[in-house]
């Protein structure tokens, strides 16, 4: 592919800049639907074409590289993940991009006329860049999308781990959802920072929000009793739901070293006494 | 060579470690405190590891030891203020120092071991 090619192309999208613009919109506008912006894809529209034109004027189209790409590509990671944020699909945030083929193509068979040899290799070379494009755009969205992923993973990691006080020294840990070791490490040092705070002296895991008990869970809550137990505090596992019971007996986990009860309440009963504490009624 | 104090507080000692733990330090410990409960007649001891943030698998033990050689020789032992990052860092070592009695800090540490002696157990464990 020639240098000239790219220069005639840049050329055909200088000079008719304003009827690619226009329709170019107007497609942007029929494809993204609702979520059409007119300002705004009217401004991003504009500064991709200038963009465009720069960069093909100076660089090669088969291996965009060199600082005039760089700024494409920034601007277009840049409206991908804006537009992912927005809520856009990948389709609506592509369409961007694709929706450019048809008007420039309809500008460039103007330009060529009957040579039909530059005309294919115009297109071609358009087509395959515009393409990259497009697939660039789709990569940013999907990765601004994973980065919210992962994101919401860790908030749910810090939100689903409280550690409550239940009364002077005793405190409570409700777990719920699945153990894995990253939560596990999570759920010990919550603890295990509390207890210094609070001079705990019992602590009680409620596990009735944990869906299963296998091996690996049950060591895991195993090994965040003896961590409390290295700093000083006894823990109390409640919550033990009895299908939850027979798991773990027919799997032949052995939870005799800790203090078992079925209810939070009965948990609770035993800290009290452990702390010397009574519950009385009111006469 | 440096050495860790060994502080008699009525019928119990007191064991600070303010510096990290190596190996040599760790035994020259083990040694001093037997001869300290033989000597002091001590019935309680406390061994305060608030400052210390490294362990490995090796003090680890050498903790556990110290703990049966107190309870041998008739002195209840408990360890206090162990840091988070220290106790987790002994359960991923498989190390949960079964045998030995620990407290918050030394307040803790202190009813505790007064409650044990008071008892005359000489179990090991928190008797959970």
């Amino acid at each position: 592919m020639s240098a000239t090619t790219e220069r005639r192309i840049s050329q055909v999208l200088t000079a008719n800049e304003g009827e690619i613009l226009t329709e170019w919109l107007k497609r942007q506008k029929e494809e993204g639907r609702t979520r059409y912006d007119e300002a705004e894809a009217r401004a991003q529209s504009t500064q991709f074409l200038k963009l465009f034109a720069a960069a093909l004027e100076h660089g090669n189209i088969e291996s965009p590289g060199g600082q005039h790409w760089q700024d494409i590509f920034d601007m277009l990671s840049d409206l991908s993940r804006t537009r992912a944020r927005l809520g856009f699909s990948p389709s609506e945030t592509a369409v961007f991009i694709f929706s450019l083929k048809q008007p420039l193509f309809d500008r460039l068979r103007r330009d060529f006329g009957n040579d039909a040899q530059g005309l294919g290799d115009a297109i071609w070379s358009s087509t395959n860049l515009l393409d990259k494009l497009g697939l660039y755009t789709t990569e940013m969205h999907q990765k601004r999308r994973e980065e919210v992923i992962s994101r919401q993973q860790q908030e749910l990691l810090e939100l689903s781990t409280p550690v409550v006080e239940l009364w002077d020294g005793i405190l409570a840990l409700p777990l719920i959802g699945t153990l894995d070791s990253a939560r596990t490490q999570v759920v010990m040092e919550s603890l295990l920072e509390r207890i210094v705070e609070t001079s705990a002296k019992i602590a009680i895991i409620e596990i009735t929000g944990v869906p299963t008990v296998d091996t690996l869970v049950a060591q895991h809550l195993l090994k965040t009793v003896a961590a409390a137990r290295l700093m000083g505090a006894d823990c109390i596992i409640s919550g033990i739901r009895p299908q939850i019971a027979q798991t773990i007996v027919h799997l032949g986990v052995d939870l005799s070293s800790v203090v078992t009860k079925a209810t939070l309440a009965d948990a609770f009963r035993v800290a009290l006494q452990r702390s010397k504490l009574t519950v009385t009624e009111m006469s | 060579m440096e050495r860790i104090p060994i502080l008699k507080i009525g019928s119990y000692l007191l064991v600070s470690i303010q510096v990290d733990m190596h190996d040599r330090l760790a035994m020259s410990l083990q040694d001093d405190l037997t001869a300290h409960i033989v000597k002091a007649r001590a019935k309680g001891v406390l061994i305060d590891i608030s400052s210390l943030e490294l362990v490995d698998s090796f003090i680890g033990r050498t903790l556990g030891n110290i703990a049966a050689m107190s309870r041998v020789l008739d002195a209840q032992t408990v360890l206090v203020g162990m840091r988070p990052a220290v106790a987790i860092t002994l359960v991923e070592l498989g190390m949960s120092l079964p045998g030995v009695r620990t407290a918050l800090n030394v307040d803790q540490g202190l009813a505790l071991l007064q409650t044990a002696i008071d008892q005359g157990d000489h179990g090991a464990g928190d008797g959970v």
